[in-house]
């Protein structure tokens, strides 16, 4: 049988992508039981954290520059993008009388805020990329933590987008529907990018950045190839959760929400795409599903992060390279013999 | 002019504990490469054990205050929260970093979030997430100085600060402990072969780095009543921040790096820009970064091949 041209074949899985995620956001909608609305928000909330892992992974796995500033560049796409949709296309769709042509300009607008929010996110990658030329390691680390704090206090002292009131009365635009589709833009990109010569230099800086540079790899200008790549998703992601919130505050983007987003990427394993797609699922839904543990306790307080900080601190101990290691989820169900060995990583001890 | 030497000692007072924590940073790092994201956490626990031992303290004995006695007490509540802490720092490295000391870097520094997600969830747990106010374990005076106000706390916490900076100097330059620490810092595989016991020096150093922050914890207590279990992370954060600006790895640049930002924050507050004194710390640092990529006084270090 004669393979079909690529453009056409990744049409056809693109449609059929589509397709299901029409379905399954109408199949989740049509279900109607006591308390699946919360549900449904976690799995959106998933989504939004697959989002932000692979990017980060982007960064953080694959090019091996160590960045702990992903809040500060989803705080500048979700404000962007809730900035562009409150103050101009908000109120230029509510114009319109509800119905078909309200509907698709509405979506339209979303995604056009949610892009514009990302590039701007991007640009400031861009900005914080550029330190990285001279900087290594955890030097690196705390400037890109000093810089998502610097945006932090920046948005607080804005008193047009809410300042520390919090931004409130964002449409509530995105849904499952958005969020898994820029989800599975999101890996698709960072699936292609490793497969590509961007991704091998990637690869080539994370393991060896002298050694990379002597073979001609340009390393700077693949260091802020990944940061302007992995903060334009955090954008997009940010403003996909602005406008599922309804609410923003700069609180929701401390450091700490970095670090849960850097501890996915590494309990799923530093350059494993799907390792940080089941980490997001599983850390993500651990503080919920911690929850249940309660009735079975007695006692009055909830310990569910007491918990979830053990088992953090004892998954990392069991599994120091990551639930996955360098593989990706198949290669380790699978054990194919082209599967990449695991190997302690001799450039990231020293 | 006045308001200049205020600042300046407001500054230096707040810079002094955060001096205290970055030395803990600094050991550490300069011992093992490892960011202890749990430090700050470790301070907020010495402020805890504090706020306990002084209020059983006021409620289990006559009332102390202005006399000697208050000052015994207060001495023997620092060196709880010092032997608390100092047992927690020993038990972090123990269980959670001494087992990934082969794993690759990244592993412990998860841990070590870990372990600071452990003690802030838990302190909420344990003592509840609502601010407590430390008690008051020795006479406050309000004092005047030619139009300079400050309160005797403030002159408590520089001079405890002084002393064990200078018992920290002792060690880390005078001391055989001492010598074996650096010995470790700069090769710890010269060092193992050298017969210098290294698990040993690392752990000492964790027990010595926690019970600074213990130290800084009662302090920060001291001058500022209100603690709660996130109370850590900011100061944590700022202290490593100024370990950096020092030069990571570098005992006196720590100390000159927390005073420096304290003072600077202090006019920053004092000043139309005082909304922005929390992102102050990292505008500096970045800016320092970018001419002084290894920190003021960090050796530049090229790289081999």
């Amino acid at each position: 049988m004669k393979r079909l041209p690529w453009w056409l074949r990744d049409l056809i899985y693109g449609a059929i992508f589509i397709a299901v995620l029409i379905g399954a956001s109408y199949g989740m909608d049509a279900i109607h039981i006591a308390g699946i609305a919360y549900y449904q928000r976690i799995v959106v909330l998933m989504g939004i954290n697959i989002i932000l892992a692979v990017s980060l992974n982007i960064i953080n796995g694959h090019a091996g520059q160590f960045s702990l500033g992903h809040a500060g560049f989803m705080a500048i796409g979700a404000y962007f993008a809730a900035f562009l949709t409150y103050f101009y296309f908000a109120p230029y769709v509510n114009r319109f009388p509800a119905g078909t042509e309200q509907w698709v300009l509405q979506n339209a607008l979303l995604l056009v805020a949610v892009l514009l929010g990302g590039a701007l996110a991007a640009l400031a990658g861009y900005l914080v990329g550029l330190p990285s030329l001279r900087l290594r390691g955890d030097y690196l680390a705390i400037v890109t933590l000093g810089f998502g704090e610097i945006i932090r206090v920046v948005i607080l002292n804005i008193d047009k987008i809410g300042a520390a009131r919090g931004f409130t009365g964002i449409p509530n635009w995105a849904n499952f529907f958005w969020v898994y589709l820029f989800c599975g833009i999101t890996i698709l990109i960072s699936w292609r990018l490793v497969q590509s010569s961007v991704g091998r230099a990637f690869l080539a800086i994370r393991e060896d950045e002298i050694a990379a540079e002597a073979m001609g790899v340009d390393a700077t200008k693949y260091k802020v190839k990944a940061f302007i790549i992995g903060s334009f998703m955090a954008g997009v992601s940010g403003g996909l959760f602005a406008h599922f919130m309804m609410y923003l505050n700069p609180d929701m983007f401390r450091f700490l929400r970095s670090f849960e987003v850097v501890v996915m990427v590494v309990l799923g394993g530093l350059g494993s795409i799907s390792g940080s797609i089941v980490a997001a699922i599983i850390l993500t839904y651990l503080p919920e599903g911690l929850r249940l543990a309660k009735p079975f306790l007695h006692i009055e307080k909830d310990p569910r992060m007491v918990i979830y900080s053990i088992m953090l601190i004892v998954l990392m101990l069991t599994r120091p390279q990551g639930l996955l290691g360098r593989r990706e989820l198949w290669q380790v169900l699978k054990r194919r013999k082209d599967a990449p060995k695991e190997e302690p990583d001799a450039a990231a001890r020293n | 002019m006045q308001a200049f030497l205020q600042n300046l000692l407001n500054g230096i007072a707040v810079g002094a504990i955060y001096a205290l924590i970055a030395l803990g940073y600094t050991m550490v790092y300069g011992i093992l490469k490892l960011i202890n994201f749990a430090h700050g956490d470790v301070f907020m626990l010495g402020s805890f054990v504090g706020y306990y031992a002084g209020r059983f303290a006021i409620a289990h004995m006559q009332d102390t205050s202005g006399t000697w006695t208050s000052w015994f007490v207060a001495g023997a509540i620092m060196l709880l929260a010092m032997m608390t802490c100092g047992l927690f720092g020993y038990l972090n490295e123990r269980i959670a970093y001494r087992p990934l000391r082969n794993a690759p870097r990244i592993a412990s520094l998860i841990t070590a979030i870990g372990v600071s997600f452990f003690l802030e969830y838990g302190g909420q747990f344990v003592f509840g997430p609502d601010p407590k106010f430390f008690p008051e374990l020795v006479e406050k005076h309000v004092l005047q100085f030619g139009g300079i106000t400050t309160t005797n706390y403030q002159l408590i916490v520089l001079v405890v600060a002084i002393i064990f900076m200078a018992i920290l100097q002792y060690i880390v330059y005078g001391t055989k402990f001492g010598r074996a620490m650096r010995a470790v810092s700069f090769s710890y595989e010269s060092a193992s072969l050298m017969g210098i016991p290294t698990d040993r020096i690392i752990s000492l150093t964790f027990v010595l780095g926690s019970a600074l922050a213990a130290v800084a914890g009662i302090l920060q207590g001291l001058s500022y009543p209100k603690i709660d279990p996130l109370m850590g992370i900011l100061p944590g954060l700022k202290a490593f921040v100024a370990a950096v600006l020092g030069g990571i790895g570098n005992v006196p640049g720590a100390v000159v790096g927390g005073l420096l930002i304290g003072v600077i924050e202090s006019f920053v507050s004092g000043s139309r820009f005082s909304n922005f004194t929390p992102a102050i710390a990292f505008v500096i640092l970045i800016g320092i970064l970018l001419f002084r990529p290894s920190g003021l006084f960090g050796k530049y270090e090229a790289e081999k091949v």
